[in-house]
């Protein structure tokens, strides 16, 4: 195999390896393979949402058991939980597989990059997956309910808050993915998700809730709640909603302590 | 420099656990060796390898591979190693070629030069006409192939592999030692562990044999075998004078001071006696022929038995079942 070798000399100074150039390559990677596989991906991600925004704010207005208002206070609920939920996913559940079952992760772990960019890595991934299924919430909204109540004038703020908001999410879940147990993982996600998606103030304004004090305090600890008020505030800010600067605020101390969470999950669960 | 790899007072010990995984080891491959790590199962060799690959955190001592500090710069060090792991960890989400041309990108080599090695590589390992197939269509054998392939990728100094033919069919494990060879004549440095004593005689340089997070021995296979006192066997096939007893063949036999002991094969139709040996087995046919001439027997067959490094590894590690 004497042609192919060609190993350099272990003599002088060593050559920096370019971690950046690494770094995009395993992005490079993950956009590939989801782009072979870009039908079931966005099956998978807009059909409970979809479902979601049929049945509440098209179904239940149409027997006349809601008001069209309801839309309003729907749609920006719905797409936060489209970006929120797939970005969760997609860094709990791969990396439970990735790192007990598959390994496959491990040809990554030996690239020559900083451990903790893997990590990054997996974060910026699962933010893309889940800005694209946000987006392709507003087409649905637009058919499902007839009308879009978003200019374009309206774009750098909700790109804002789904990045934000994903970032959290991505971060949470791979905080799941790394702390709990393998065998655990399903009983986990059956435990954590169905609060999450209840109590995210997707359904319903936060600021109404005070009505019902307890369960504002319990929507009040979920990150989401912060990204459906933000994203209402700028589609809908006829509906009481929290301010911009307070949903920013959360999402930020959020996304630290689930950002150092998740670097220190992941970190042990790559090295020994 | 020419260590490739270098390892000094190697320590560790995982959270929780009352001893030392690794306890103090030490040792130095050179550049285009090829070294063996040999232990049962929980020596510390696989320990000492994932130190050695940056995937565990030492806590004590220096590993340095390729002239990188593993603890100290990883990622430089990543980019002069590669591992082939006793299990596939391909991606199973690409094809066979695809895996090689990423972890390619991985490692920062352009798009040309990328696809140009893996072309050339898939054809080193057979692989030529698979490149396009899903790696869950491929075999163990093949599966082993490709991941020595992708070790290759980026021209790593040292390789590391982990039992490289556990569960391969003959020709695979032939086919597998062939490129082993292949790579320390091209200069690499390649670091095997294994528990088969036949892969570890055949393929290395010299062997360090683990146990207990400790280096119990380091030599070549040669020098291991021939270090073992009393494991080299002679069998000599003798016809005795009429007037002289078996007994006191064996015993005139067991007098030669290269016999540490004597004793007769029972399941030969005429007398054999299995000498035990604490020295070289064909140097002592000679004398045993000079005691056996002056005695009027006759020697009509002899057979060398030479210890195997699987002695030396019981010998050291012991019999018990781990």
């Amino acid at each position: 195999m004497t042609a192919v070798e060609t190993p350099r000399t272990s003599a002088g100074a060593p050559a920096r390896p370019n971690v950046a150039r690494a770094f995009t390559a395993l992005l490079w990677r993950d956009v590939f393979v989801t782009g072979r596989e870009f039908v079931p991906f966005l099956l998978q991600v807009v059909l409970q949402p979809v479902f979601l925004l049929f049945v509440f704010g098209k179904v239940l207005v149409e027997l006349g058991f809601t008001s069209s208002a309801y839309a309003d206070v729907l749609l920006p609920g719905v797409v936060s939980l489209a970006a929120f939920l797939t970005a969760l996913q997609n860094t709990a559940f791969p990396l439970v597989i990735d790192f007990s079952f598959t390994k496959e992760i491990e040809d990554r772990l030996l690239a020559p990059l900083p451990t903790s960019l893997v990590a990054v890595e997996k974060v910026v991934f699962a933010t893309l997956r889940a800005l694209v299924a946000a987006a392709v919430m507003f087409p649905i909204g637009l058919w499902v309910l007839g009308e879009l109540p978003v200019t374009w004038s309206d774009v750098p703020l909700l790109v804002f808050f789904l990045v934000l908001g994903s970032l959290v999410g991505a971060a949470m879940g791979m905080t799941l993915g790394t702390f709990v147990k393998p065998n655990r993982i399903n009983v986990v996600f059956a435990v954590v998700l169905t609060p999450l998606l209840f109590t995210g103030s997707t359904q319903f304004p936060w600021p109404a809730l005070d009505q019902l004090r307890w369960f504002q305090v319990v929507c009040a600890l979920n990150p989401l709640t912060y990204v459906s008020e933000a994203l209402r505030a700028e589609m809908a800010p006829q509906v009481p909603h929290l301010s911009l600067a307070v949903c920013a605020l959360a999402l930020t101390g959020f996304l630290v302590v689930f950002g150092v969470l998740s670097l220190v999950g992941f970190r042990r669960r790559a090295l020994d | 420099m020419d260590a490739a790899v270098e390892v000094t007072d190697l320590v560790k010990r995982y959270p929780g656990r009352p001893v030392d995984a690794v306890a103090g080891v030490s040792f130095t491959v050179q550049r285009g060796e090829v070294f063996g790590l040999l232990g049962p199962n929980g020596a510390g060799k696989t320990t000492t390898i994932g130190v050695l690959t940056t995937r565990v955190l030492p806590t004590g001592g220096t590993a340095r591979v390729a002239g990188v500090d593993v603890a100290a710069d990883p990622v430089t060090a990543r980019s002069r190693l590669s591992v082939v792991p006793q299990r596939s960890n391909l991606d199973r989400s690409l094809t066979a070629r695809q895996n090689l041309v990423f972890h390619a990108a991985y490692h920062g080599m352009g798009r040309a030069e990328r696809n140009r090695r893996a072309d050339e590589l898939l054809d080193r390992l057979g692989l030529g006409d698979r490149g396009g197939d899903k790696v869950d269509n491929y075999s163990g054998g093949m599966a082993q192939r490709l991941l020595i392939a992708r070790a290759l990728m980026h021209a790593p100094q040292v390789v590391f592999l982990d039992e490289p033919s556990t569960g391969l069919d003959p020709q695979a494990r032939l086919f597998v030692w062939e490129r082993v060879r292949e790579l320390r004549d091209g200069g690499v440095t390649v670091v095997i562990t294994t528990h088969d004593m036949d892969e570890a005689a055949a393929l290395a340089d010299r062997v360090g044999i683990m146990d207990h997070g400790r280096l119990l021995a380091l030599d070549t296979p040669a020098a291991l075998t021939r270090s073992l006192p009393g494991s080299a066997t002679l069998d000599v096939d003798v016809e005795r004078a009429p007037g002289d007893s078996d007994d006191a063949v064996l015993a005139a036999l067991g007098a030669l001071p290269q016999a540490e002991r004597v004793e007769p094969v029972a399941d030969a139709a005429g007398l054999r006696a299995r000498l035990y040996l604490s020295s070289d087995a064909a140097g002592t046919v000679g004398p045993v022929s000079e005691v056996l001439t002056s005695r009027g027997a006759r020697l009509t067959g002899v057979r060398i038995g030479e210890p195997s490094l699987e002695d030396v590894f019981l010998s050291l590690t012991g019999r018990e079942l781990r």
